[in-house]
This record gives C-alpha cells, sequence and structure tokens, in this order.
C-alpha cells in the first residue's frame, strides 16, 4: 500500500533497464519500495537492474521482457507484470526513444520512436490504468518531458510523441479522478543518461538524483505535474511565448 | 472490513477495492444496569454520554474526541488521561458480540478469551463487532476539579508526573514542540522546546461545589461549528504553530489548584476551535503517536529535541503517562511514557525524520500507535509488536479465508 506519504511498497517499472527509472527505483527503495517488477527487452540488462535493485533494499525483484515496437502485446505484457507484482502501488512509464536529425527522415525510425515514445506507453498505460481502477488504489508516474511542453526541430518526432503521451497522461489523469489512481506526469530538462549520450549540455540540464527527488517528493502531493528542475516550469511557460523564428535559435 | 466515524488518522477502516461496513446505523443501548450497558458498536461515545450522563453515568474512557464510535473505541483499545489507573478501553468491556467470517460470537475475558483480547486493539481485522457491554463509571457531577501547573523544562514536567499523578484520576501534560523562539523576543534555540503545561483533574462531587452549582450532570454540549471548508494551502505554517503554541503556553497559569472546569473544556480542549485539522489546508497532517517503557523517558526529550533541530514544528504535543498494559496482542498501550503529535505533510524532511523516530522508539523497546499510524514500516511494525503470532492464529481461525482485510493490514503486511 501507499503510506502517508504516496510512497509505495510495490511497483511496476516499464522501462526497467532506463537510467532514470534505475535512479527513481535506488531512491523508492530508500523509502518504502520492496517488490519491484522491471520490464524490458533485454534479458542481461533486466538482470543488471534488478541486480542493482536489490542492492539497494528491494527484496523480490522480478522481471518481465516485453518490446515496446509491439503494440499488440501490450496488454499482455502489462498484465504479466501485474501478475508477477501481486498488488500494485505504482506504475512508472519510462520506456522512450530518442530521435535525432540524422533519423529524422528515416520512416522505419520514425515508426520505432512514435510506437516506442507513445502508442506503446499509452496502450499499456491504458490496461495498467483499468487494473489500479480495479484495485481501488495506486499511483501512475510517466516520464514526460520539458521537450513535449514546446516541440523543437533537433528531436521533433522524439518531441512530438511525448507530446502525445503527456497529453494523453493529463487525460488519463482526469478520467481517473475519484476512482484512488493517481497520475502523475514528470517533465525533466535533458539528463545525462544513456539516451542523451554524445549530446551537448543543454539549458535546463539536470541530473538522475535530482529526477529522482522530485519524483519521490512529488508522490507526497497528488501535484498532476513535476518538473526538473522546478524552474522548467516557468522557463517553459515563456518558451511557449517566444516566435518560432526565434526559438530555432536556442540551442538545446 | 467495519468503518465507525472515520476518526483513525490513518488507512485502518479503509480497503480500497475491497467492502467496507458502514457501523454508523448499529445503535442503541440498553439502560444502564449493575453499572453495565449494552451498546450498539456504530454508536458515538458522544451519544452514549448523551443517554447515560443524565442518569449519573459517565463512560470509562474519554478519548480527545466524543466522535467515535464503540466499536472504533474498541477495535484500537483506546486510551484516555486516566490510563495510568483506569487502563484503555477494553479493560472496562466485559464482553462482545462478533460477526467473524466463520459466525456470529458473544466472547468475552472468560469465553474465548483469544478472541475478546485480539479483537481489542486488533483494528478491526477479527471480524465486525456488532454491539459490546460497557462497564460505565459513577459521577454525581459534569464537572472536573483541575489543578494546572506549568514547567519550563521536560524533565520537571515529567518528574512531576511520576510523583504526582496517583493522586489524579487524569492526567496530561500539553508539550511545545514548535521548534525554537521565532518571535521578536529571540530565545536561544531549544529554549521552548519541551516546555509544558500539565492539568490533572478528579471528577468533582456535588460537596466540591458551591451550593448554588450543585446540580446533576447533563449532556454535553452539540459541537459547535469550525473552520471554513475551504482553507489555503500552508496557513499552518512553523511561525503560526508557534504563535499558537506560545498563546497555549502563557495562557496557562504557573500553578492553580482545584479549578472547576466543565468535562467538555477538560476533556475536549480543542472544541473551542472546533475543527482545528482543517487549518492543515488540503495535503493535511500526520498524526505521530508513541509510547516508550517508562525507564526510556529519555526517548521522549530526544524526539523533542529531534523535530525542533530539524524545525519540523508540532502543532500541539501530548505526553501522558501509561499504565499496566491489557492482554491484547495488539493494543498500543504499555506502562510508560507516550507522545502523542500533530506534524504538517510538506516539509520534506518529514518522512526520513518520522523513520528515524520510528527506528528510536523500536530501539527502547516501545511502539507507535495504529489508530494513528499511516507510514510506518512493515520490519518495525513486527518488531513494536511482537505478539503478532497470537493475533496471526485467532484469525486463522476464525478467518481462515483471510477476508477481513484494510489498507493497514496490507500495508504493515499484516495478511
Ligand atoms: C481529535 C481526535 C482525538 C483522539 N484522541 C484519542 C485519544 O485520546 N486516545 C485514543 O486512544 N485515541 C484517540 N483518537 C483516535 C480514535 O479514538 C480511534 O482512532 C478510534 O478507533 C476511532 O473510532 P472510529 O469509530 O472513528 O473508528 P474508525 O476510524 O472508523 O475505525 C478505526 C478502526 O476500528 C475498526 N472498527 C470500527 N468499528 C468497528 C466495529 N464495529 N467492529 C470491528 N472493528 C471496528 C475499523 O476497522 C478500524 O480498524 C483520537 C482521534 C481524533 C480524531
Ligand atoms: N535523458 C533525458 O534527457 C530525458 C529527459 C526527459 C525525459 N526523458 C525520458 O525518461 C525516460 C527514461 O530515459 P533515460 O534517460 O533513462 O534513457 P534510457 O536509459 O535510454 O531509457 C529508455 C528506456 O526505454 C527502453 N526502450 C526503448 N525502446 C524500447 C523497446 N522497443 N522495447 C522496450 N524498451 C525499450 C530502454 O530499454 P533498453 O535499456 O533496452 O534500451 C530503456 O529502458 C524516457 O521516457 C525518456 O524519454 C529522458
Amino acid at each position: 500500500m501507499l503510506d502517508a506519504f504516496g510512497q509505495p511498497q510495490s511497483a511496476v517499472v516499464l522501462g526497467g533497464t532506463s537510467d532514470l527509472a534505475g535512479a527513481i527505483v535506488r531512491a523508492l527503495a530508500h523509502r518504502r519500495l520492496r517488490t519491484a517488477v522491471l520490464g524490458g527487452r533485454n534479458e542481461e540488462r533486466l538482470a543488471l537492474a534488478a541486480r542493482a535493485a536489490s542492492a539497494e533494499g528491494v527484496r523480490e525483484v522480478r522481471t518481465v521482457q516485453l518490446d515496446a515496437t509491439d503494440v499488440a502485446g501490450a496488454a499482455r505484457a502489462v498484465d504479466e507484470c501485474f501478475d508477477a507484482a501481486g498488488s500494485v502501488d505504482l506504475v512508472l512509464v519510462a520506456i522512450g526513444v530518442l530521435s535525432h536529425e540524422r533519423d529524422e527522415l528515416d520512416p522505419a525510425r520514425t515508426a520505432e520512436v512514435v510506437t516506442a515514445t507513445y502508442s506503446w506507453p499509452a496502450v499499456a498505460l491504458t490496461r495498467a490504468a483499468a487494473h489500479l481502477r480495479d484495485q481501488g488504489s495506486g499511483r501512475i508516474v510517466v516520464l514526460s518531458s520539458v521537450a513535449a511542453v514546446r516541440v523543437r526541430r533537433q528531436n521533433f518526432v522524439y518531441a512530438s510523441a511525448k507530446s502525445g503521451l503527456d497529453s494523453f497522461s493529463i487525460g488519463l489523469r482526469e478520467a481517473l479522478h475519484g476512482t484512488g489512481v493517481v497520475v502523475q506526469i514528470v517533465r525533466p530538462g535533458r539528463v545525462p543518461t544513456k539516451m542523451t549520450e554524445g549530446l551537448p549540455r543543454a539549458p535546463l540540464s539536470t541530473t538522475p538524483d535530482a529526477v529522482a527527488n522530485a519524483v519521490v517528493a512529488g508522490l507526497a502531493s497528488d501535484t498532476p505535474i513535476v518538473w526538473v528542475p522546478a524552474s522548467a516550469r516557468w522557463a517553459l511557460a515563456a518558451a511557449r511565448l517566444v516566435p518560432q523564428s526565434l526559438w530555432r535559435r536556442i540551442p538545446g | 472490513m467495519a468503518r465507525g466515524l472515520g476518526r483513525s488518522y490513518g488507512d485502518a477502516a479503509q480497503c480500497s477495492g475491497g467492502t467496507v461496513v458502514d457501523m454508523r446505523s448499529i445503535l442503541g443501548a440498553s439502560d444502564v444496569s449493575g453499572g453495565e450497558v449494552e451498546v450498539g458498536a456504530g454508536m458515538s461515545l458522544d451519544a452514549l454520554l448523551r443517554r447515560a450522563l443524565p442518569a449519573g453515568w459517565f463512560i470509562p474512557v474519554t478519548p480527545g474526541t466524543r466522535q467515535v464510535t464503540v466499536g472504533g473505541a474498541l477495535a484500537a483499545d483506546i486510551h484516555g488521561k486516566n490510563h495510568h489507573l483506569d487502563g484503555s478501553f477494553a479493560r472496562h468491556v466485559s464482553a462482545i458480540t462478533i460477526a467473524t467470517p466463520t459466525g456470529l460470537r458473544r466472547v468475552s475475558a472468560n469465553e474465548d478469551a483469544e478472541l475478546f483480547w485480539a479483537t481489542a486493539g486488533g483494528m478491526g481485522l477479527t471480524g465486525i463487532v456488532t454491539s459490546a457491554r460497557v462497564r460505565m463509571l459513577r459521577v454525581e457531577t459534569d464537572r472536573m476539579l483541575v489543578d494546572t501547573d506549568r514547567f519550563s523544562d521536560l524533565d520537571a514536567v515529567m518528574s512531576a508526573m511520576e510523583a504526582g499523578d496517583a493522586r489524579y484520576r487524569y492526567s496530561v501534560a500539553w508539550v511545545d514542540c514548535s521548534g525554537p523562539a521565532i518571535s521578536t523576543r529571540q530565545r536561544a534555540p531549544g529554549l521552548r522546546a519541551g516546555r509544558a503545561v500539565l492539568t490533572r483533574a478528579v471528577h468533582a462531587r456535588l460537596e466540591d461545589l458551591a451550593p448554588a452549582e450543585r446540580r446533576p450532570p447533563a449532556a454535553p454540549p452539540r459541537p459547535a461549528l469550525g473552520t471554513p471548508r475551504r482553507v489555503p494551502r500552508g496557513l499552518l505554517n512553523r511561525l503560526s504553530i508557534a504563535a499558537f503554541n506560545e498563546a497555549w503556553y502563557l495562557r496557562a497559569p504557573v500553578h492553580r489548584e482545584a479549578e472547576v472546569q466543565s468535562m467538555w473544556r477538560f476533556f475536549h480542549p480543542l472544541d473551542g476551535v472546533a475543527d482545528w485539522n482543517r487549518l492543515y489546508g488540503p495535503r493535511g497532517f500526520v498524526q505521530y503517536q508513541f509510547v516508550v517503557p517508562e525507564k526510556s523517558g529519555d526517548v521522549v526529550a530526544a524526539v523533542v529535541r529531534e523535530l525542533s533541530e530539524r524545525r519540523l514544528p508540532s502543532f500541539l504535543a501530548v505526553l501522558k503517562r501509561f499504565g499496566a498494559s491489557s492482554p491484547g496482542p495488539l493494543s498500543f498501550p504499555m506502562p510508560g511514557w507516550t507522545l502523542a503529535l500533530d506534524l504538517p505533510i510538506g516539509p520534506q524532511a518529514l518522512p526520513t525524520c518520522l523513520d528515524r523516530l520510528d527506528a528510536m522508539v523500536a530501539a527502547a523497546g516501545g511502539r507507535v500507535y495504529l489508530a494513528k499510524d499511516s507510514r510506518l514500516r512493515p520490519d518495525l511494525f513486527s518488531t513494536m509488536y511482537p505478539r503478532l503470532e497470537e493475533l496471526s492464529s485467532v484469525r486463522q481461525r476464525v478467518d481462515p479465508a483471510g477476508l477481513m482485510r484494510s489498507d493497514l493490514s496490507r500495508r504493515l503486511g499484516l495478511d
């Protein structure tokens, strides 16, 4: 069960091998997390993430193999994760694929990015929401991005998909109002992880631990949107007003 | 899972995804005969008093609010300001009727004592209590003779309680946990934390009152309406909590004897500022109440110091000395010191600070109160309540399918 500070005892992590998810699981383990089910595509990386979670004190760690390009299999994958977990206090969605200028005109790449970043997570969230609603309680935390708020050329395929997922999650939050299930959206700035390897530092950069701490603090409230860093909220409010001609020239 | 008036602070009377039975319509009380009354488990202590007090009968244990049901009082085995002499609620219950998943039973300390005591403090996990036979207390008036003393530090008030509590049926101290001085008259940090106001009382007899005041007891007043429903976030912050505590302290006399007070002012002083809880705003607060054995009184000081150093203010902190424990394996009270704190949710340091306090309490052989808990770790829970096995074996007998469960039982791994 969630405690008075919204801290979960059991979690399903979709994208269990993600660097950010790793940091979040670590922070949750230092609070109340005892059971974690990590879902991911690569067995070796899953085993590694599972070992890391155990080392942080999570008593029961299980892994479920899933592929986020297989939209038809999303609901089944989520069922499997719930079966493995027993009761679930938190569902964390951390799957995402970044796009780059170099592959922006490659249809196959667009399909992968959009599917793994938006379509699959949206279907998975739909299923997870149904499970939690039946349970009568639970949290869903969706890793969105500041990129979702104002799309930029450098990664517009990814950003548009995040934008879709972000809007989907806001809608889902509304839809679940009063059911005991609360959806929270996390919008980090750029974080050095394997996703962003080789990219230059950008404004609004942050760290995996800062994201994890913000998630833990966010759970204690039921705030809809967690910005990391907190200042990103105001920066992005301003960014919405910047004309495209200028926006294009801001580095990031 | 049964739910009474929902006055437990945490998740004890909740069962997400399950069935919760609203007990509030299980009412009715017999006349008092032989000092005992048979009461429907959904009846509130307030309603019971309304019936019995005009006939000269008072409830044996009075919590900080009258708006709790008899079933809830038994399920949490509640304590009052008289615990040092009279023990907890279940000690004044001679028999109960309980609907368990395997049938309706009438049990008492003599008849299926295991089930009776597992139910007393068992947080509803053994079944649904439908009715209870409660031993009442004879009183001549609805007034109290109250002695008040003010102390500038914790040691002094604790010594006074040790030395003098036995002379009073009721005793409780309010302790300032609002943190270091923040007023204009800036004082050294820690100076305020730990100062205390001790109030102790006995029931006034007719002969204790001036002739004009000598009248039989009357029913309690209807609750007053309180704070507005919508309160801005953070209204009750460190500054206002400190200001409240300051006023509370200064209002108290340094020493006063045999002041005649109404029962309601003595037992429910906060009803004067009704619905204080709403002032915490939408995020609410957590209650933290623990008890440590007599010899570990120093833990109380350590907790007060810790909160003050972390600048985690408590709106009201209530200190009391408990007497003998009751036989219930999950009953909270044990001989020693209990401190109840009201902490606004918000400060990031709070959750981990409370975890540290848990560890201190557990190490001293103490425990936290489940009726107020919403955040304890399961592993420390079993350290604090080492007789869990006894509850489990009763539950296995009366509820083999494991039907009785609550959010609290799931959170603490009691299934
Ligand atoms: C302002 C305030 C002051 C308080 N002061 C004190 C105090 O001084 N001392 C003290 O000990 N406590 C105190 N409490 C706590 C309170 O007394 C307990 O939480 C009590 O259990 C609340 O009773 P309720 O009817 O509201 O029960 P609920 O909160 O509805 O339920 C509490 C538990 O009792 C179980 N339960 C309720 N009815 C039944 C039934 N018929 N059969 C089986 N199980 C049942 C529920 O399942 C749940 O586990 C205080 C609470 C408040 C809000
Ligand atoms: N890093 C940032 O700057 C940043 C900023 C804002 C938001 N985010 C978001 O935060 C989340 C976590 O990202 P991260 O930074 O931790 O990067 P990451 O380590 O690369 O995490 C991405 C996750 O998605 C998984 N994934 C990708 N394609 C998949 C597929 N087809 N099937 C199954 N899993 C797939 C990855 O699995 P593998 O381990 O198998 O590759 C990995 O677990 C993402 O949603 C990302 O968009 C990141």
